[in-house]
């Protein structure tokens, strides 16, 4: 491996979770009210932070171009809209997608390592990975090998991502956790430490596939594990809440959760993303609403 | 000695009984000066959220059979039979006579009935096949607008609130309801009836609160396709008009007594119907034989 100074986290000193604690802590971010000038910010800002998502053996060139193109015109009605942060896709359409979005400062995500499940030889999932470099992906997104995590074969696991960040380079890398089948938030801080000290330059929830996906709960966890990384080692690692988030509300309880622990550092779509593929939609509608004061409906937006 | 169990009023949303959002309750009293109970006073995002549910059991509402949704609506029937003297005592609470009471459930229970009765009927009555001259056979069919808002009648409980409601989900529309504000008792009972009686939950949503505050949202809410105003106020008509302007919403009011045997009509359930033409292609023109 080329990156010999890489550190296997100390498994033992991980604090353990308090799952009442972390409960009670995330119903607080849920109570804050956010008005007005405040909320249309927060908005403008999920709109800015989101992965649009599409992950579907269904996915066609066609489904992709569409996506794209919404990802840089979310509702050209309006003018001061932001795009959103990337377009996330399987390795056979990142060329695709690179076409359409070209210099649009919209970057393509493309997932890897046999994703979803992860259940292929190394040498699969390396040039899963090259092949989507080789398209032209900014930013990979693998998944580990949970039944490896599961079976207490840590070191596996953490030289996988190891490996793979190897070849991303400067690639920003994403390492899912798939958090719905760690079973316990102390698997979820376990798996979040050994990505980030493996080098994941994010760590993300989910698939999308499995639910539970994004819970506010293992959000929270994943962010303290941050918040300890970067005051361990001064280094910041990005955080993507993938999966079930797709209301307004959701996300904007997720942008205080972010704030409140980890601070305005963070508040930016190179350090916090959402995978979502219907989030966009009702956050127009919510933007729209302050803008006009009439509540939206469906029918005039994108069907994505 | 036991204490009495009061019933706590809330909403009805997407087949849950939430409290209003806003946290927020008032309490209506009768002539006599008693408390009726508290009710929910419900906000603009009540309404959205009514709206929401709506707007996700049209789907399922209006794909469904035609005699399937006479069954059910026979149902409610069935149920609201079954409740008589709770909706009775609920009336004479709020300020009618026993009989009036008694008349006034009857009716509507046979309202419901007649509604039932038409669902699966209307269609044929209103339908048609247009003579064209062209190779086309040419038809039009009514379908459901989508999701109304209503305004329910303010001056009765129950009869207003039942035929306001039962023409709109007669034709496969889903719809969301604002009671009468100063005896909302019968409209939350209603929605247990409706609860219980095989009626998917988001088909009819019911709020109470207080019109003045939310008839613009009523009115502007783009993804209401229609509204019923069962009040008579002028001044309110018109804000409605104006106002649902912003979607091109059907707004439909009925200076009718709905306390009258004669407060419904297939007529109604029309109202709140879009109609599809259609040309289908066929090989002559004239009609003279036929071949479809």
């Amino acid at each position: 491996m080329k990156n010999s100074k890489l550190k296997f986290p100390d498994l033992l000193s991980i604090p353990k979770i308090d799952k009442v604690g972390v409960e009670e802590r995330v119903a607080t971010f849920q109570t804050r009210s956010i008005k007005n000038e405040s909320k249309i910010q927060g908005l403008n800002m999920i709109l800015n932070m989101i992965d649009l998502t599409t992950l579907e053996g269904k996915d066609t060139p066609g489904k992709v171009k569409q996506m794209c193109y919404k990802a840089m015109h979310l509702h050209d009605s309006f003018d001061d809209l932001p795009t959103v942060a990337a377009v996330c896709v399987y390795p056979s359409m990142v060329k695709i997608a690179k076409d359409e979005v070209k210099n649009s400062g919209v970057k393509v995500a493309s997932v890897s390592t046999a994703f979803p499940s992860g259940q292929s030889p190394l040498d699969v999932k390396i040039y899963d990975t090259k092949f989507a470099i080789s398209e032209g992906a900014d930013e990979i997104d693998m998944v580990i090998s949970r039944g490896k995590f599961l079976s207490g074969d840590y070191n596996f696991v953490f030289d996988e991502i190891a490996a793979i960040k190897d070849i991303c380079g400067k690639v920003r890398l994403k390492v899912i956790l798939e958090t719905g089948e760690l079973v316990t938030l102390d698997n979820v801080r376990k798996a979040s430490e050994i990505a980030m000290y493996a080098g994941a330059d994010f760590i993300k929830t989910s698939t999308g596939k499995i639910q539970p996906a994004a819970t506010m709960q293992v959000t929270y966890t994943m962010l303290l594990a941050i918040k300890d990384f970067y005051q361990k080692t001064g280094k910041m690692i990005g955080m993507k809440p993938a999966g079930g988030i797709s209301t307004s509300k959701l996300a904007l309880h997720n942008l205080v959760m972010v704030k409140e622990v980890l601070g305005n550092d963070w508040l930016n779509n190179e350090y916090f993303r959402f995978g979502a593929s219907s989030l966009a939609n009702d956050v127009l509608m919510q933007v729209l609403k302050s803008k006009t004061g009439v509540y939206q409906s469906p029918d005039y937006f994108s069907i994505d | 000695m036991r204490l009495e169990i009061l019933k706590t009023y809330k909403l009805y949303i997407g087949g849950q009984f939430p409290r209003t959002e806003s946290g927020r309750f008032y309490t209506p009293k009768n002539k006599k000066g008693a408390p009726l109970g508290n009710m929910c006073l419900a906000s603009r995002k009540d309404v959205k959220n009514a709206v929401s549910s709506a707007r996700k059991a049209f789907g399922g509402w209006s794909e469904k059979t035609a005699f399937n949704r006479s069954q059910i609506l026979y149902r409610i029937a069935e149920m609201l039979e079954g409740r008589r003297d709770q909706f009775i005592a609920e009336l004479v609470k709020q300020g009618s006579t026993l009989k009036q009471a008694g008349e006034e459930v009857n009716l509507s229970i046979d309202r419901i009935v007649y509604y039932a009765g038409w669902c699966d009927k209307y269609l044929q009555v209103f339908s048609s096949v247009n003579p064209v001259s062209s190779s086309h056979f040419n038809f039009s069919l009514q379908e459901p607008v989508g999701v109304v808002g209503v305004i329910a009648p303010q001056d009765t409980s129950l009869i207003g609130l039942v035929s306001a409601i039962l023409p709109i989900i007669a034709g496969g529309n889903t719809c969301l309801v604002l009671a009468s504000e100063n005896i909302p008792l019968c409209s939350i009972t209603f929605a247990e009836v409706l609860n219980s009686s095989d009626v998917p939950g988001g088909v009819v949503n019911i709020l109470t609160g207080n019109e003045k505050e939310l008839i613009e949202t009523f009115a502007s809410h783009m993804d209401i396709n229609s509204v019923l105003y069962g009040g008579a106020s002028k001044e309110n008509i018109q804000l409605i008009q104006e106002l649902a302007v912003v979607n091109v919403k059907r707004v439909h009011y009925y200076p009718m007594n709905w306390s009258n045997e004669d407060g419904q009509s297939v007529y109604l359930i029309n109202d709140f119907q879009e109609i599809k033409t259609t040309w289908h292609p066929i090989e002559n023109i004239g009609g003279s034989s036929s071949v479809y």
